[in-house]
């Protein structure tokens, strides 16, 4: 059914990313690449992965921007993937039942058997988070990594999204947005996590932590001002004599 | 948003076909149209044509076509959904009303305008698809659901005065078709007036969520080619494309069927046929010039991401 659930979940799974901290690096988008081309919406097809304009489905994609000017501008590497909105206006348009969102956790998935592939879900999303699959004839989107983070023959360490798994910089984290009381939730709270395109009241579960303020000044790092001078003032003895002579 | 041909045909064809079947529905019960069976068969079968071939139309964009009945199982949330249970709805009033007109003689009250009822809901539902969505600035706003209404009804009643002048003109009804007109371009210039000075709903700074920090420029896309979102919802048009386009469908959708809609009032036979067939033909292409448009300069807030900086 495409109508929400009607009690709203009071577990809300999502995921948590620092702008501090991510390096741009893609390792998240992947390895959400290479997990979920074998899992539940397998394949992420890609067309002409070797030509010259190679095109595929993928989950999770970074953008690189550049924001502010001169001395305070800076590069800000940005992931972005589906936010698990507690107001999907992707699951309400879909005509057919294929778009739901979970009521026990809040998950938004498509059940690719149901799903026409009439692209008005992905029309529907502001956040760009469903790619349709051409060679297939669905939407595809993320999963949240469904098949990972209930998965018992995993250690428990490794129930997280396949993004969050790989991340080198620990930039994202992986938790329960609706219990205040959770890891990921203090994080918010702390960093003062913020939604995205909030003006359009999709109410994404996701959050992004913001760039921390950058640090201009010499004195915030410890650091003196100024180095020591390196080449001591004036020598004495044999060798300043010499010095002297020759600068003459 | 890209301008896919085969749901401007749908919703142009499908739009004149509701308009013509509204208006038939509406009309013939109350005696305002001639009653030979010949005449109701003719523009029956084009208002039913023209919707026939507009849904076909629409499920050519679909990934898995054989699957496209189950569009019919979601209208408690979805318009399109909606859309799809009216539109075959309307087929049973329809015919319904087809059957008694053509074949038994008699033109019914209740299945006329049921048939309109369901003409009208249906258009409204498809409008209602674009006007829902809050991503696409550019449809979600009170314009969009007047126009549908609007241009449905002035490419239905340039239709049926096309067949009224064949079949028998109806005088009292000639002063209509100038009006509705000039309704629907109205309408048109309100939309593209608003759409041109609507504040921005989201900016790149409210899509990074990083705007408070200093203006946001995208540095480095996340793929070289375009992928899926872009060639959907990353289709531009040029400012002065758009411009001279706006003018093409003012002045073949609605300029000049106003003009030939005086043609009638001055002439009638031979002339005042040609007159009505090439102000239906106008209107309809000027409608879907108009409504490739309605797509072209619609952006999408995804593009925020992809170096748009308002939307």
């Amino acid at each position: 059914m495409t109508s929400l659930p009607t009690a709203p979940a009071r577990k809300r799974l999502g995921l948590v990313i620092d702008l501090d901290i991510c390096v741009g690096c893609h390792a998240c988008a992947v390895n959400c690449k290479e997990w979920n081309t074998g899992g539940v919406a397998a394949p992420l097809t890609d067309l002409a992965p070797y030509g010259a304009h190679p095109d595929g489905v993928w989950f999770n994609r970074v953008h690189t921007y550049e924001v502010g000017e001169g001395t305070t501008g800076r590069t800000v590497h940005f992931p972005r993937s589906c936010l698990h909105c507690a107001e999907p206006a992707c699951v309400t348009v879909c005509p057919t039942g294929a778009s739901f969102k979970r009521a026990e956790d809040g998950i938004v998935l498509i059940n690719e058997d149901l799903c026409i592939g009439c692209k008005l879900c992905s029309w529907a999303c502001p956040y760009g988070a469903r790619e349709f699959d051409e060679d297939a004839g669905v939407m595809k989107k993320c999963t949240l990594c469904i098949d990972r983070i209930y998965n018992e023959t995993f250690d428990p360490e490794d129930r997280v999204p396949a993004c969050v798994a790989t991340c080198p910089a620990s930039a994202r984290h992986f938790g329960d947005l609706g219990d205040p009381n959770s890891a990921v939730s203090k994080l918010v709270a702390e960093r003062e996590g913020f939604n995205l395109m909030e003006e359009l009241g999709y109410a994404p579960t996701n959050k992004y932590l913001p760039p921390r303020p950058r640090q201009q000044t010499s004195g915030c790092t410890g650091a003196p001002a100024r180095l020591a001078p390196a080449v001591p003032a004036a020598a004495g003895g044999l060798l300043g004599w010499l010095d002297r002579v020759l600068s003459a | 948003m890209h301008p896919s041909l085969s749901v401007i045909f749908f919703t142009t064809a499908s739009g004149a076909g509701y308009g013509l079947l509204a208006l038939l529905g509406v009309l013939a019960p109350f005696g305002m149209l001639p009653a030979d069976p010949l005449f109701g068969l003719v523009a029956l079968a084009l208002a039913l044509g023209a919707i026939t071939l507009g849904l076909v139309s629409s499920a050519f964009h679909l990934g898995q076509r054989q699957r496209a009945w189950r569009a019919f199982s979601q209208w408690r949330s979805s318009w399109l959904s909606r859309e799809g249970v009216a539109a075959v709805a309307t087929y049973l009033p329809a015919g319904a009303f087809g059957i008694g007109w053509v074949f038994l003689g008699s033109v019914s009250k209740a299945a006329g305008l049921l048939a309109a009822l369901g003409a009208v809901v249906t258009v409204f539902c498809t409008s209602m698809i674009y006007r829902s969505l809050k991503p696409v600035p550019r449809w979600h706003n009170r314009w969009v659901v007047p126009n549908y209404l609007s241009l449905a009804l002035m490419s239905g009643i340039l239709w049926l005065a096309l067949v009224l002048e064949i079949f028998g003109p109806r005088p009292e009804l000639h002063k209509f078709v100038p009006i509705v007109i000039a309704l629907a371009a109205v309408l048109k210039l309100g939309y593209w007036r608003f759409i041109d000075s609507a504040p921005a709903t989201s900016t790149a700074g409210s899509a990074t969520g990083l705007g408070a920090m200093g203006t946001v420029r995208l540095f480095e896309a996340p793929h070289t080619s375009e992928n899926y979102l872009l060639k959907e919802m990353g289709f531009s048009i040029a400012r002065k494309h758009a411009a001279k386009l706006r003018r093409l469908a003012i002045g073949v959708g609605f300029g000049l069927p106003f003009l030939l809609s005086f043609v009638p009032f001055v002439a009638s036979g031979w002339p005042a046929i040609a007159a009505a067939l090439a102000a239906a033909v106008l209107g309809t292409v000027g409608i879907f010039v108009e409504r490739w448009l309605f797509f072209a300069e619609a952006q999408h807030s995804v593009t925020l991401y992809y170096g748009a900086s308002a939307v």
